[in-house]
């Protein structure tokens, strides 16, 4: 078969140069930390051999690979969601927080029911959260052209000082006011609530889901009216309005869909990897900045959603390994955040470069460009 | 007592506006010339780092300021090497820009500092006479040399921003790039001087953090500040006037919660965390009914025609 006609019907985008492009811009990632490394004086070799051995060479760091993949997937495809619509929500970590303690909530309020009622239900919550939390942010952008970017960036700390709030107050483990500490956690959720583990191993449910999510968004977009709408308004705003389609209308949706992602993404955590929701004060300490590397995953792969869930897996594997990076070599883990800044510089910037190659090429990111307190809505 | 109190928390408001006077100030800049650049906090971190650093090991506060000035400089220049010349989706290069120096801030700041440490910061100035005027002269006066700087620069942005060639350029730039650029303005210098100019600032924004207000620095210091500061350049209408007020009702609000988690207040002091973020949205939705005036060109690369 043409590989060609498989790369359409999957609607893979841009020509075969795709996914030498993408390897190159990793490769560029990977020399601008190689020389910061070397300017700190670790050996980068040694580092990106620790990096890789951390996360893929053994059982264990392949297991807490996968773990740590999951929240990247369901706020990367939130993402391929939003961004197609031309709405940049970068909301992702007030909506993973918003969810979790939605669904950590709910498990703690009815913990007696069976236990796969629960499971659905605490699920059910996290999404819908998370969906009202992005919708909000989405509501103002097509009703009072309140610019997203910033609302969603503001709306990440409000939830950030509610989950600290409620988990100081009102949701404290009982257990920890009882031994004056005031670590601020909720108790436990009931065990019945546990996601499910895999092949008996610490992998859970909440992964599976994520992989078999990547599908249905992809089906979602490219095999759906809504999700044909959605890419539409935002290859075109004007020309979907002209066509009678309700731009605002799937504005809020598409971000709305993108936050229930990721609130979903948060129950997961709780239900399948923590437990209970705690907090540092900071909005990186329960998400470990997912919010901000979904985005990385889901641009890397082009807004393709299932690309973004093995993207995911390669970034979840970066985030692991620095663990072990930094355990061996005193390198701290923060180079990943400094390698996925520039990893989204040089997708963004090949973008332009592989348009200007050639007229045709899928202009995902042009698309996903609009103006800022724009008139788009009109 | 009373008074006291009131002084005291009124010489808050004034320097808590420093930051967002310098960054607000420098976005205005860039976004004015078309460019909108949200790497700003990631900036004022990489200054703030860098600021912090110079001082502690040179203990030179002019010359940790100047690092900081040439350090957010050159982001600036890699902002607009991304906008500009390569014409890259302006808000994804700019979360990129603050991903990267959010990362590297941290990553500097453990490889090379490695615990929370305080340094001497600028220390207050107090202006001959001015700062004997009762209640006034200690509120304004007694303040330290980057909180005047960035009070002065108010005027001076104004000035440069509607009676200079230069700023004129940069505002055509923002406008009409097609119109001015058949009128021989050269948009790519203009715009890359802006953002240089706008990186500049951010990077004294964070120097200002972390070697006159706090005089510490740790990961992820700013908090916000710098995204507030876009925020606070549509509050203003592209004004630096209006950012003036948009700053100083903005410091007011900050310190007035910071008082009021001083003085043990009944509410939750993570409620009053949030009222920043919460006055930045409601800011947004407040400009739906009046007139605002955005750059026309603003997040549009411009393309020569032929």
């Amino acid at each position: 078969m043409d590989i060609n006609r498989i790369r359409k019907w999957f609607h893979l985008p841009g020509k075969l140069l795709a996914p030498f492009l993408v390897l190159a811009m990793l490769l560029c990632g990977f020399l601008v930390g190689a020389m910061l490394l070397i300017l700190v004086g670790t050996n980068p070799l040694n580092a990106f051999r620790e990096l890789f051995v951390g996360a893929f060479g053994n059982m264990n760091g392949l297991t807490n690979t996968f773990i740590k993949t999951g929240p990247l997937v369901f706020v990367g495809l939130g993402i391929c969601i939003s961004f197609r619509a031309g709405v940049f929500n970068v909301g992702g970590e007030g909506q993973i927080v918003i969810g979790a303690l939605s669904a950590t909530a709910v498990a703690l309020t009815v913990p007696n029911w069976p236990g796969w009622l629960l499971i659905l239900l605490c699920l059910f919550v996290g999404f819908l959260a998370g969906a009202i939390w992005g919708g909000v942010a989405g509501f103002l952008k097509a009703y009072a052209r309140v610019n997203e970017v910033l609302s969603t960036i503001m709306m990440n700390y409000i939830a950030v000082y509610a989950m600290n709030y409620l988990l100081r107050g009102p949701m404290l483990d009982r257990s920890q006011l009882a031994a004056f500490t005031y670590l601020p956690q909720t108790s436990r959720v009931p065990v019945a609530a546990y996601l499910p583990c895999l092949f008996s191993t610490r992998i859970h449910l909440g992964i599976a889901i994520g992989a078999l999510l990547g599908i249905l968004v992809y089906v979602f977009l490219w095999r759906t009216t809504i999700g044909f709408r959605i890419r539409m308004i935002g290859k075109n705003a004007r020309a979907a309005r002209g066509a009678g389609v309700n731009v605002k209308g799937y504005m809020v949706l598409s971000i709305f869909l993108a936050g229930g992602l990721a609130g979903l993404g948060g129950a997961v955590q709780v239900l399948g990897v923590h437990h209970r929701l705690f907090t540092d004060g900071s909005a990186f300490g329960f998400t470990a900045s997912a919010g901000f590397n979904g985005i990385v995953a889901a641009l890397f792969a082009q807004l393709h959603p299932i690309g973004t869930v093995l993207a995911s897996f390669l970034f979840g594997g970066l985030l692991t390994g620095a663990f072990r990076m930094q355990r061996t070599l005193q390198v701290p883990t923060a180079l990943i955040g400094t390698l996925n800044g520039l990893i989204v510089l040089f997708v963004v910037a090949s973008q332009t470069l592989r348009s200007r190659q050639a007229q045709h090429v899928d202009r995902t990111m042009k698309a996903v460009s609009t103006p800022l307190v724009g008139k788009e809505g009109e | 007592m009373i008074g006291s109190t009131i002084v005291s928390a009124a010489t808050t408001v004034i320097y808590l506006a420093t930051p967002y006077l310098y960054a607000s100030i420098g976005e205005t800049f860039g976004q004015l010339s078309g460019v909108l650049n949200l790497g700003v906090e990631g900036v004022m971190l990489m200054g703030a780092y860098a600021a912090f650093f110079t001082v502690l090991r040179t203990g030179s506060l002019t010359l940790g300021l100047l690092v900081a000035a040439v350090l957010g400089g050159s982001l600036g220049l890699v902002m607009a090497f991304m906008t500009v010349t390569l014409k890259a989706e302006q808000v994804i290069s700019g979360m990129g820009l603050y991903l990267f120096s959010l990362g590297l801030s941290e990553f500097l700041f453990k490889k090379t500092i490695g615990t929370v440490q305080t340094v001497s910061g600028f220390p207050p100035v107090n202006i001959p006479w001015f700062s004997s005027i009762p209640v006034i002269g200690e509120i304004l006066f007694r303040q330290n040399v980057l909180v005047y700087i960035a009070f002065a620069l108010v005027p001076f942005a104004w000035f440069v921003l509607s009676k200079t060639p230069f700023g004129l350029k940069v505002r055509a730039a923002g406008q009409n790039p097609e119109a001015a650029d058949s009128l021989g303005i050269n948009i790519v210098r203009v715009r890359y001087l802006a953002l240089m100019i706008g990186g500049l600032l951010s990077g004294i924004a964070g120097a200002s953090l972390s070697i006159a207000l706090l005089n510490v620095f740790q990961p992820n210091i700013t908090n916000g500040i710098g995204f507030i500061a876009v925020g606070l350049v549509f509050f203003a209408n592209w004004r630096p006037l209006g950012i003036l007020a948009g700053t100083l009702i903005f410091s007011t609000v900050t310190s007035l919660q910071l008082w009021m988690q001083v003085q043990d207040i009944n509410i939750p002091s993570d409620f009053l965390s949030m009222i920043p973020y919460i006055a930045i949205i409601l800011v947004f939705v407040s400009m739906m009914k009046r007139r605002v005036y955005p750059p026309a060109a603003l997040t549009k690369p411009f393309e020569r025609g032929e």
